[in-house]
């Protein structure tokens, strides 16, 4: 198909009896910028682990631009992978490192040096090509293998959880940097994470993984505001879900509806609702202060427990501490309820490997 | 930690004598070798250089270092190649009977040696002479790679457990095939385990007596045998020393650059 650097149909992989890839289906186009997104044994490793062709599949085929390549081994496939401990060579320089898949494909001396140089000047590391990768700093680790990777050119760029040792702020700077080489060679990036927030910092578009399946593909926006199934809405963002009784009573229906935790005023008891508005009242049982918001647990007088967060524009840490154990009145935009389906895929909840035999 | 004074001393004196006891009668070796007194009596009352020059020109010593080089070097070779492919095979593949495999492999080294000698002697006897094939230097070097084997496969197996599995898929997901990441990034690391594995092999197998005794044919005599036989001789005992001065530098040589070559030696108990 035009345009698809990577399909995966019905893919599948059983280590033994665990069924790690219970059946996956996904289209990445051609200079996207494609999340996989789940807990740690969601599968989400293994099915890059298959796209780069460390592991072979139990059943389903992998497509790379079009041809098939499932049972190709990892040096017949045009994609690199930067590795989650960065995988680089001990025993050689920076500049052996980069230079090293040129000089597999016999690329002359000169001109993989050359080339080998331009990379790492690249990620901003100019002069560093006589070191080893020992005398470097984790941040300057990641920077070698992302170069390393990239210098061939592959048509796409596998990454598993490359940020994943690096400390906050340079994890921060880092996606930045990630999406701005992505944005400016244009080829296609799957990149693995458990971390929502990265997902949906860099993301074109996200599939998050659960058990083995991914359970919702769409991009950030869609993701977030418009989860899929209850998993979704539980694990990008605050879990906020409202059902069965308490959904009748408040929103008026009887669902599960989801709605994120912004979203919700936190306002007196005796408040009336604005037009628009869906209102609840009930007890604040825990406040947390966040320094710039502070996070509220209300339980709700129909049942249930949301969560609400507020910005803390004018509120300091004795104000809002004082609100707990208070009433209140939780109110948001009717459009802010989302109705989330219910599981459509009774094996959701079961465990892996179980929903054969259905 | 800190150490109260009268540990600190009890410790340092109980060190001291472990040493002592140790290295003292080998520095004895060494001193009687060039001791002029034949039954080295002591002190000695000179220093002499005629036993040196003795050791050199008898045939016999000569001989068994010749053999115990030959002997080392097979032993030390079928250690290398069959040590590294057992070693590969248990830290790159699941299989069945998995760790069974690494602990026969390294049983022989626990193993009395008078008893992997007499089983090696009748195996010999039973299976190879009928072939036409009798005791003799192979036989011996047979008999050293049984346990020259577990020193390779530990140095090997130690490096390969730190070594990440990624390596060799940055290599191939680079574009090089499986023989070439073998020769690019594989063998370089585990190089330094190799070469120090094979220096302590050829060290276990150059001292060796109770196997070489039971496996070796008539006429073949290693350096420790050689040594052994003629220690009961008044007559050779300051060649005996020379030789056994010879023997304790060949075997320090080899350990020490093993050390120094593998931090993570996981080295056998007979050394």
């Amino acid at each position: 198909m035009e345009g698809m650097a990577i399909r995966l149909q019905s893919l599948r992989k059983s280590f033994g009896r665990t069924e790690a890839v219970a059946g996956v289906d996904l289209e990445i186009a051609d200079g996207e910028f494609f999340s996989m997104l789940g807990p740690s044994g969601s599968g989400k490793t293994t099915v890059l682990r298959m796209i780069a062709g460390f592991e072979a599949p139990t059943a389903g085929t992998i497509e790379l631009a079009g041809t098939d390549v499932t049972r190709r081994a990892p040096f017949e496939r045009d994609v690199h992978t930067v590795f989650q401990d960065y995988a680089l060579f001990p025993h050689m320089t920076l500049e052996q490192n980069v230079a090293y898949s040129l000089k597999v494909r016999k690329v002359p001396k000169a001109e993989r040096l050359a080339r080998a140089r331009e990379a790492l000047a690249s990620v901003r590391l100019e002069g560093f090509g006589g070191r080893r990768p020992s005398q470097l700093s984790g941040g300057q680790r990641q920077r070698v293998a992302l170069a390393r990777a990239l210098v061939g050119r592959p048509k796409v760029l596998l990454l598993d959880e490359p940020l994943g040792a690096l400390d906050l702020k340079l994890r921060e700077q880092m996606q930045v940097e990630l999406k701005a080489i992505q944005r400016e060679i244009g080829i296609t990036f799957v990149f693995v994470t458990h971390d929502q927030e990265e997902a949906l910092t860099m993301s074109d578009r996200i599939a998050v993984f659960n058990q083995g399946r991914v359970e919702q593909v769409g991009t950030p926006a869609q993701i977030y505001e418009r989860p899929a199934t209850p998993f979704v809405a539980g694990f990008v963002g605050t879990s906020n879900l409202l059902s069965g009784d308490a959904a009748e009573q408040v929103v008026g229906d009887r669902a599960t509806y989801s709605i994120r935790p912004e979203k919700i005023h936190v306002l007196k008891e005796s408040a009336a609702a604005e037009p628009e508005h869906a209102s609840a009242t009930g007890t604040v049982a825990e406040v947390v202060y966040l320094g710039d918001a502070t996070r509220f647990l209300v339980d709700l007088d129909a049942g249930g427990r949301l969560t609400a967060l507020q910005q803390n524009l004018e509120t300091s840490s004795e104000d809002v501490a004082a609100l707990r154990g208070s009433r209140v009145s939780l109110q948001w935009h009717r459009r802010h309820n989302f109705q989330v389906p219910e599981a459509s895929r009774p094996s959701v909840q079961d465990a892996p490997g179980k929903h054969v035999s259905k | 930690m800190n150490l109260s004074r009268p540990a600190r001393i009890t410790l340092r004196i109980a060190a001291a004598l472990g040493f002592a006891v140790i290295y003292v009668p080998l520095f004895l070796v060494l001193v009687n070798s060039l001791n002029p007194d034949r039954s080295s009596g002591w002190p000695p009352p000179g220093l002499t250089f005629e036993w040196w020059a003795d050791a050199w020109h008898s045939s016999g010593a000569r001989d068994a270092l010749w053999t115990s080089v030959k002997a080392g070097l097979g032993a030390t070779a079928i250690a290398l190649v069959l040590g590294t492919l057992i070693a590969f095979a248990c830290q790159r593949y699941r299989f069945f009977g998995r760790d069974a495999i690494s602990f026969v492999v390294v049983l022989p080294i626990a193993l009395p040696g008078i008893v992997t000698g007499v089983a090696l002697n009748t195996a010999f006897r039973t299976v190879l002479e009928p072939l036409g094939v009798g005791l003799g230097l192979f036989t011996v070097i047979v008999g050293h790679a049984t346990f020259c084997i577990v020193v390779v496969f530990n140095n090997v197996i130690a490096r390969l457990r730190r070594m990440p599995g990624s390596y060799e898929e940055a290599a191939m997901d680079l574009g090089a095939h499986s023989f070439r990441t073998y020769l690019d990034i594989t063998f370089p690391l585990v190089r330094s385990a190799l070469v120090a594995g094979g220096l302590l092999a050829f060290a276990l197998s150059f001292d060796e007596i109770v196997v070489t005794t039971f496996t070796a044919g008539p006429g073949i005599q290693t350096l420790p045998v050689w040594i052994f036989s003629n220690m009961a001789r008044p007559q050779q005992a300051p060649v005996v020393n020379v030789v056994a001065a010879v023997l304790v530098l060949l075997s320090v040589i080899p350990i020490y650059l093993a050390q120094r070559l593998s931090s993570d030696t996981a080295s056998g108990s007979r050394i």
